[in-house]
């Protein structure tokens, strides 16, 4: 369950920039683009534990913003359910934005420019015809983020550690039943939970990205 | 009337037009690939900001380079209908038609819609209508949002001949009907002489050849002051 969670609010949470970050990328050429497409797409090639370090030197108790927070409200952030969520977020985020900008990349300019010339403001054209063509991308993002995330391992134990009921997901709870000897029945247990839940995700996403294929155009 | 005259350099393209026009009736604006039609559209609806010059219609600076009026696209009351249409694929056609409407259920909704035979097409996805249904559809979209001006780039060059001389009857149709100015946009000449009522050739960024109003007279070209040439097109200047 703790899995679930984390992986959903992860999605949920990081949902919104990943859709501003892949229309930006998607769609504008600035200077600068480069660097930033990099490091959005940092978390792809690091491996995870190293991921894990970085945001534990960050965030954990002396890190320049773990220590702020701590010492002015109080809130901690490293081995608890909050550094689940971040450390699920920080690992699914390139999928979902690199799914949403080759949705945006995919949007013909002319649509916008068709709306404008009806009068629609670049708000209204941002929520009624890019948002909705980008759905689709959007969907995929979201689905490979949340699939990313609850697979996720490395950097969820260096920043949350592995304590169970509070941090353990279900592949830090997979590796610790592997540990112990005579628990391959559990570890089949999980390990079949795991490939449904990837199944249900990927399944989920098929069918709803296949309702959502606008792009057929006839000639 | 509409008033134009633009310098407006991309790359190694220079386009540089002077250009009046009746704001009434249709316009046929052709030449080859590369003649600067495409890049004198999007400058009047505002898609690319020209160099230098001014724009205006019906009295109205949508731009002047020189008191820096440059009215957004969706404010210059210009429509445009691309070669492909274009349609917004996630919207049926009615939704579309709507989309910059204002006058939906009106008289003026189902006179586009009746001109255009659009009425068994409402609830169809873009995807499922044919090039001529998207087309039609595409002209009626922005129809309905009761431009001053429509700009037509190639909207029948896609269509095989059958369609396309059915589309262009529809387009005259509704032109007369709607009684909404257009510029049409060509490669094709036969295309404009059918369409339209005074037609304007390009070659190079250059307006090079102007005819107004049947029977088709030489439009008057004006000498002004830098030695520059001026076309008028159209009957009554």
């Amino acid at each position: 369950m703790l899995s679930l969670r984390s992986s959903a609010s992860a999605v949920l949470w990081s949902l919104p920039l990943a859709i501003g970050l892949g229309w930006l990328l998607g769609s504008r050429r600035f200077p600068g683009h480069a660097m930033l497409n990099a490091v959005v797409h940092m978390p792809l090639v690091l491996p995870p534990v190293v991921l894990g370090y970085l945001l534990l030197l960050l965030l954990g108790r002396n890190g320049p913003i773990g220590g702020p927070l701590n010492e002015l409200f109080g809130i901690r952030i490293a081995f608890t359910s909050t550094a689940v969520v971040i450390a699920c977020a920080v690992v699914g985020f390139p999928l979902m934005v690199r799914a949403i900008r080759q949705s945006a990349e995919a949007i013909d300019p002319r649509y916008a420019r068709a709306a404008r010339s009806l009068g629609a403001s670049e708000i209204r054209i941002f929520a009624t015809i890019t948002l909705p063509l980008m759905a689709p991308g959007i969907l995929t993002g979201i689905t490979l983020a949340f699939a990313r995330a609850v697979g996720e391992f490395g950097a969820t134990i260096t920043l949350a550690g592995n304590i169970p009921g509070r941090t353990q997901t279900l592949p830090l709870a997979l590796f610790t039943v592997t540990q112990s000897p005579g628990s391959d029945a559990a570890a089949m247990r999980l390990c079949l939970l795991s490939l449904a839940l990837a199944g249900a995700a990927l399944l989920a996403s098929e069918a709803v990205s296949q309702r959502m294929n606008f792009r057929e155009v006839r000639a | 009337m509409i008033d134009i005259h633009l310098r407006h350099r991309q790359g190694d393209f220079r386009l540089d037009v002077d250009l009046s026009l009746p704001a009434n009736g249709s316009t046929g604006l052709s030449g080859r690939s590369g003649s600067g039609k495409a890049t004198l559209f999007s400058c009047l609806a505002g898609h690319i900001t020209p160099t230098k010059g001014c724009i205006e219609l019906w009295g109205r600076p949508l731009f002047n380079s020189e008191t820096g009026v440059n009215v957004p696209a969706a404010r210059r009351g210009i429509g445009v209908v691309f070669q492909e249409g274009l349609l917004f694929p996630h919207m049926n056609v009615e939704r579309n038609l709507a989309y910059g409407a204002s006058n939906r259920g009106t008289d003026f909704w189902y006179e586009v819609i009746d001109a255009l035979d659009l009425s068994h097409l409402l609830s169809a996805r873009p995807g499922r209508l044919s090039g001529g249904e998207r087309q039609r559809a595409a002209i009626a979209r922005a129809l309905m949002a009761r431009p001053a001006l429509l700009l037509l780039d190639e909207p029948v060059s896609a269509l095989d001949p059958g369609l396309k001389a059915r589309t262009l009857d529809l387009i005259v149709r509704v032109q007369e009907r709607t009684q909404v100015p257009m510029i049409f946009i060509s490669h094709a000449p036969e295309e404009v002489r059918r369409l339209c009522d005074r037609t304007v050739t390009m070659s190079d960024g250059q307006i090079v050849e102007a005819f107004g109003e049947s029977p088709r007279a030489p439009c008057q070209l004006v000498t002004v002051d830098q030695g520059d040439a001026r076309w008028r097109a159209g009957g009554g200047l």
